[in-house]
């Protein structure tokens, strides 16, 4: 087998050296019922040939060249070749955790750097290596809230994306964490009336999401305000990076928990993507994750080391901050490259490409008969929309035209009906726009005449 | 090593000079060497109440993080801010500059239950013990 | 330095800064295609909101400044494409290229999680037939591909115990762990809400089973197991502990990060694992890159599979595969969307690689382990001394004689073209040398390997000191982790100056 270096010959002398008879008596200690007499039954053995032509044919099976306007946190954006290139040295993508810093420079390097790069980002002090995705980060996010506060209510934005606040409330039913949500108004932003209601003391942290599910900005300062007065903590999710290119970073938030998908990761069909926690210096001995720090060694080179590492699972085992043990170092090392190959004037061209594509189709949209705008207040490159039928029949008629439309709000969210959720960035071309418009023209005339 | 005789110590390599109604706290010679260099301490603010025998603040070294208990009851009146820019004291001095906190005691008579400086010096010294260290 | 070893690594020394440090205005390292619309104003669109200027202190850089200084940090890393990774409980086996291939496809890596699911049947296929292959391979009635990672995994198995448990009337207070265990049991333990109780090895380093049985008692939700034990032994009375466990009402779940010493050999299902996790980035070839991504499925019996977090695959009427949200028993979603779907696709296709014929990874890695053990034992203090599967567990023991301790000859290791192998743990292993050489590493390279550390065993009486302070060939010497944690400095500031 092409991936085992070892001959028959080989394996012989090996075994006369160890003095074992044949290889079976190596597993000897197992109990006989339990070893396996027969092979089991596995597809394969294939050539490299024919797994290509295996996940070649389910590729065909999903969604080719299809026109789509979905977001919802996972975005489509502009990647370049460069960062395979990189990535793909073996170097990077073999090499494991770099707890023998000496030979693992080149990954604590640029460990470090992402983590600087996070920090400008988001107007933080500090930033960690990363975590799985948005949606672990968000909630790891409330839970050193608690930590630091030692309060054990949430105030969670019903703007917050849904599957972000279906994990959460996954860990907070396991450490006794008291999660309310609180809605949002006719800008779909916080329900500022509704947080002050709700709001008291034993608070540990409020929860938004900066441009929100619905595309909304929410007023960052402000609510730090009325957090801070009650001493309470201030989390901002943001699931769309390049939303930071030309949106002012939530520098008031005490803790962010950032989505980097959008900085160099393909959609993949919901991962591996890239969580990031960015915090206050003061908070820092409280976040998890891993995190590379500066060094010197005994002539005063600068190096790097992962640091802070007595707070992580495997010192402190039953007093651990969290359980996580990877990262996400090679997404974390595709963001960072993609964000250096950007740099400063690039990201801020591409997010106000996102910005003008995406006035533009509003404008376009607003245009059709049938449909509103259902937030007002400024956005990205995602609003919502309000038609007068069902989503999912219009998304229908869509797909017959190779256009995957956007996004059913009601069935998460029941008191939004014939809502939907158009996501537009810089890939998405004026001809697609106008296109999806026609098509989406056509298809509400349709369901009119059809009563 | 030797033991200040006026101290009195925990199972947990926990010190307490007691000094009419005040108390200082620290971590003992044994402590420091099982944690190795310190790199922080989390220590309690004044004016905290703390319980015998509950943590009273966290020791972190490179390799290790760990509770700090509290010897007696009593409210914190000082804590060392020294620590702040230099855990290290508690390596090198853990007896003196390594101080961790003053309390006032709650309880005076907590202390006649702790170990004094001979039988800590035979407790630090036998391999296998109750400490949570 | 010995002149007999052959293999050195040399790495090559750049003075290669950070990359704020090229920086300057008006490099650019990337072009978009011109805006085809009209462009709107951002300040007259955000208002308040609008950032201004670009992110402060952002880099400038060229395209080939960029390649250079990644390719430049890439060579200071050590790698398994360089070399072996005797890392005890990693796996660190070849990554094969054409997981990668096949994980960037058109049609694969540009799919959306919520487009709709009649345009994801390719993915949904994939994600049936992992778990399909994973099932047969583990011997367990259902499977969850979700979760992230190990520690998410075991996180999600001990959820699915107290879920189970809470559904039968009593979630239970405690979990019982072996004192040889990975830091990520006790500390899900704990977030999954119980009580950690360490359990004590018997002599052999075994689970002792007749503590066990004392300690299960109507409290005790499960035992967290690794089989082979974290000392690479197989727990011989496997079926013991399960019996015991089971009379109480209590579970057996499995850490199965040493898969690599039982797949196609024998089956967690068959001997009484009641739920358990794998790691892809470990038994299953998908890539460590520096620390993740992973992804760490959990594979469990009949009786917890309503529990199992959503979304859940299943077949529709009419062969249609969707995800399914509705399931009122589930435990709850674990991380958005759907698993880390291009790590999957990489374990299923190293799975397709060998087929039936997966037994043999199994069988040459345990060959090389006990062939390493071999050469070693007698030189290496061998403190638990029980048959080893895939890694064998050394300790320092001899050479702490002459000062010479673990960690000192994991550095000197480098000095050899070798990363070194797992210090310090398992914790019942003082001064613990814990080595797995994985079944990808040819007999020259474990030759070399022996050679290596039998070389430094001779240092360490002739000439301690070049152990203690190695490595001494690397491009930096051992850094100052205590001043980087009293003072860290966690990110480069302009102003900072070197």
């Amino acid at each position: 087998m092409r991936y085992l270096p070892k001959s028959p010959a080989e394996r012989d002398d090996m075994l006369a050296s160890i003095g074992a008879q044949s290889i079976d008596d190596l597993f000897s200690r197992i109990p006989e019922r339990f070893r396996l007499a027969e092979a089991l039954k596995l597809p394969g053995p294939l050539s490299e040939a024919e797994i290509i032509e295996y996940f070649k044919q389910r590729a065909r099976e999903n969604s080719v060249a299809y026109t789509s306007f979905l977001g919802a946190g996972v975005y489509n954006h502009l990647r370049s070749v460069v960062t395979d290139a990189i990535i793909q040295r073996g170097e990077f993508l073999t090499s494991y955790t770099p707890y023998q810093a000496e030979i693992s420079q080149g990954t604590l390097q640029a460990i470090f750097e992402f983590q600087t790069l996070v920090c400008q980002l988001t107007g933080q002090e500090v930033a960690n290596a990363s975590m799985w995705d948005g949606s672990t980060a968000t909630t790891e996010a409330v839970l050193m809230a608690e930590r630091i506060t030692r309060r054990r209510r949430v105030l969670v934005a019903r703007s917050l994306h849904p599957e972000y606040r279906e994990v959460l409330r996954t860990y907070a039913k396991n450490s006794g964490l008291d999660v309310e949500e609180i809605g949002f108004d006719a800008r779909g932003t916080l329900d500022e009336k509704a947080l002050g209601s709700a709001i008291r003391e034993d608070v540990a942290a409020v929860v938004v999401q900066s441009p929100n599910f619905f595309g909304a900005i929410e007023n960052v300062p402000a609510l730090r305000e009325t957090a801070h007065s009650l001493g309470v903590l201030l989390v901002v999710a943001i699931t769309e990076g390049v939303s930071l290119g030309v949106l002012r970073p939530p520098a008031e938030a005490d803790i962010v928990a950032l989505e980097g998908q959008s900085f160099g990761l393909a959609p993949t069909y919901g991962g591996p993507f890239v969580g990031v926690i960015a915090t206050q210096e003061k908070f820092v001995r409280q976040m998890p994750g891993r995190l590379a720090g500066q060094a010197s060694d005994s002539q005063g080179r600068r190096g790097f080391v992962l640091t802070l590492a007595a707070r992580e699972q495997h010192i402190r085992r039953e007093k651990a901050t969290s359980n996580i043990c990877t990262n996400q170092a090679l997404c974390a090392l595709a963001a960072t490259v993609h964000l250096n190959l950007l740099g400063k004037e690039g990201l801020r061209e591409m997010a106000e490409q996102n910005l003008s594509k995406a006035q533009f189709a509003l404008h376009e949209l607003l245009k059709i008969p049938g449909i509103r705008q259902a937030f007002e207040g400024p956005f990205f490159n995602e609003f919502t929309i309000r038609l007068t039928r069902s989503v999912d029949a219009v998304n229908k008629q869509l797909l017959g035209e190779k256009i995957v439309g956007p996004l059913a709000l009601d069935p998460l969210y029941p008191e939004l009906p014939h809502h939907a959720l158009v996501c537009v960035t810089e890939t998405t071309t004026r001809a697609d726009i106008e296109r999806f418009a026609l098509a989406l023209r056509g298809a509400l005339r349709r369901a009119q005449e059809q009563g | 090593m030797e033991y200040p005789k006026s101290y009195r110590y925990t199972k947990d390599d926990e010190w307490i000079e007691p000094k009419g109604e005040l108390g200082t706290i620290g971590l003992t010679y044994e402590a420091q060497c099982r944690l190795g260099d310190i790199v922080f301490l989390e220590l309690p603010e004044v004016g905290r109440t703390l319980e015998a025998g509950k943590p009273l603040g966290v020791v972190e070294s490179v390799k290790a993080v760990f509770e700090i208990f509290s010897p007696v009851s009593g409210e914190v009146v000082e804590i060392n801010s020294t620590l702040k820019d230099a855990p290290e004291k508690v390596n090198s001095d853990p007896h003196g500059a390594g101080w961790l906190v003053k309390v006032r005691l709650k309880n005076p008579a907590e202390i006649d239950g702790l170990m004094d400086a001979a039988a800590y010096e035979a407790y630090a010294a036998t391999p296998s013990r109750e400490s949570s260290h | 330095m010995s002149e007999r070893i052959t293999k050195a690594s040399r790495h090559v020394s750049q003075n290669e800064g950070l990359i704020f440090e090229k920086s300057s205005p008006g490099k650019r390292a990337f072009d978009l295609p011109p805006l085809d619309v009209p462009a709107a104003d951002p300040a007259k669109v955000l208002g308040a909101n609008h950032r201004g200027e670009g992110v402060a202190g952002f880099p400038e850089v060229s395209e080939i400044e960029v390649l250079r200084h990644f390719t430049r940090l890439s060579t200071w890393n050590y790698a398994i494409d360089l070399g072996m990774y005797p890392l005890g409980s990693c796996t660190m086996k070849y990554n094969p290229r054409v997981n990668e291939f096949v994980a960037r496809l058109e049609g694969i890596a540009t799919e959306h999680p919520l487009q709709p699911q009649s345009l994801s049947q390719g993915c949904l296929k994939i994600l049936r037939l992992l778990e399909e292959c994973l099932l047969e391979i583990t011997g367990m009635d259902s499977i969850t591909l979700q979760p992230a990672a190990g520690a998410q995994g075991e996180l999600t198995g001990l959820l699915l115990i107290r879920a189970y448990l809470g559904a039968q009337g009593n979630p239970r207070k405690k979990v019982l762990v072996p004192d040889s265990a990975h830091g990520t049991n006790p500390a899900t333990a704990v977030i999954a809400g119980y009580e950690v109780q360490n359990i004590q090895s018997d002599p052999d380093g075994q689970v002792d089973v007749r503590k066990l049985g004392e300690l299960v008692t109507p409290d005790v939700a499960a035992l967290m197991i690794t089989n082979p034990s974290t000392l690479g032994i197989f727990e011989q009375r496997i079926s013991d502990i399960a019996a015991i466990l089971h009379a109480k009402g209590a579970m057996l779940y499995m850490d199965g990060a040493n898969m690599n010493a039982l797949a196609g050999v024998a089956r967690p299902g068959d001997f009484g694992v009641d739920v358990m996790h794998l790691n892809l980035h470990k038994t299953f070839s998908t890539p460590h890159g520096g620390g993740g991504p992973g992804a760490g499925p959990v594979a469990m019996k009949k009786i917890l599979e309503p529990f199992r977090p959503i979304p859940v695959l299943v077949e529709k009427e009419g062969g249609e595969l969707a995800l399914e949200l509705d399931r009122p028993h589930s435990i709850g979603r674990v991380k958005a969307f759907s698993g880390n779907f291009g790590v999957l696709v990489r374990a299923l296709a190293y799975i397709l690689a060998y087929g039936p014929g997966i037994r043999q990874v199994t069988e040459d890695a345990v060959l090389n382990a006990n062939y390493i053990r071999k050469h070693l034992e007698g030189v290496f203090a061998l403190p638990y001394s029980l048959p080893s599967m895939h890694e064998v567990v050394f300790s320092d023991a001899l050479q702490k004689q002459n000062g010479v301790n673990t960690m000192d000859i994991a550095k000197r290791l480098i000095d050899y073209g070798f990363h070194p192998y797992t210090t310090a743990f398992p914790l019942i292993v003082p001064g613990a040398l814990m080595i797995e050489p994985t079944e990808s590493e040819s007999k020259e390279e474990c030759d070399l390997f022996i050679e290596a550390m039998l070389t430094i065993a001779q240092e360490a009486v002739s000439t301690p000191d070049l152990v203690k302070h190695a490595p001494h060939s690397t491009r930096i010497g051992r850094l100052d982790e205590v001043a980087a944690a009293r003072k860290p400095v966690l990110r480069w500031k302009p102003d900072r100056t070197e």
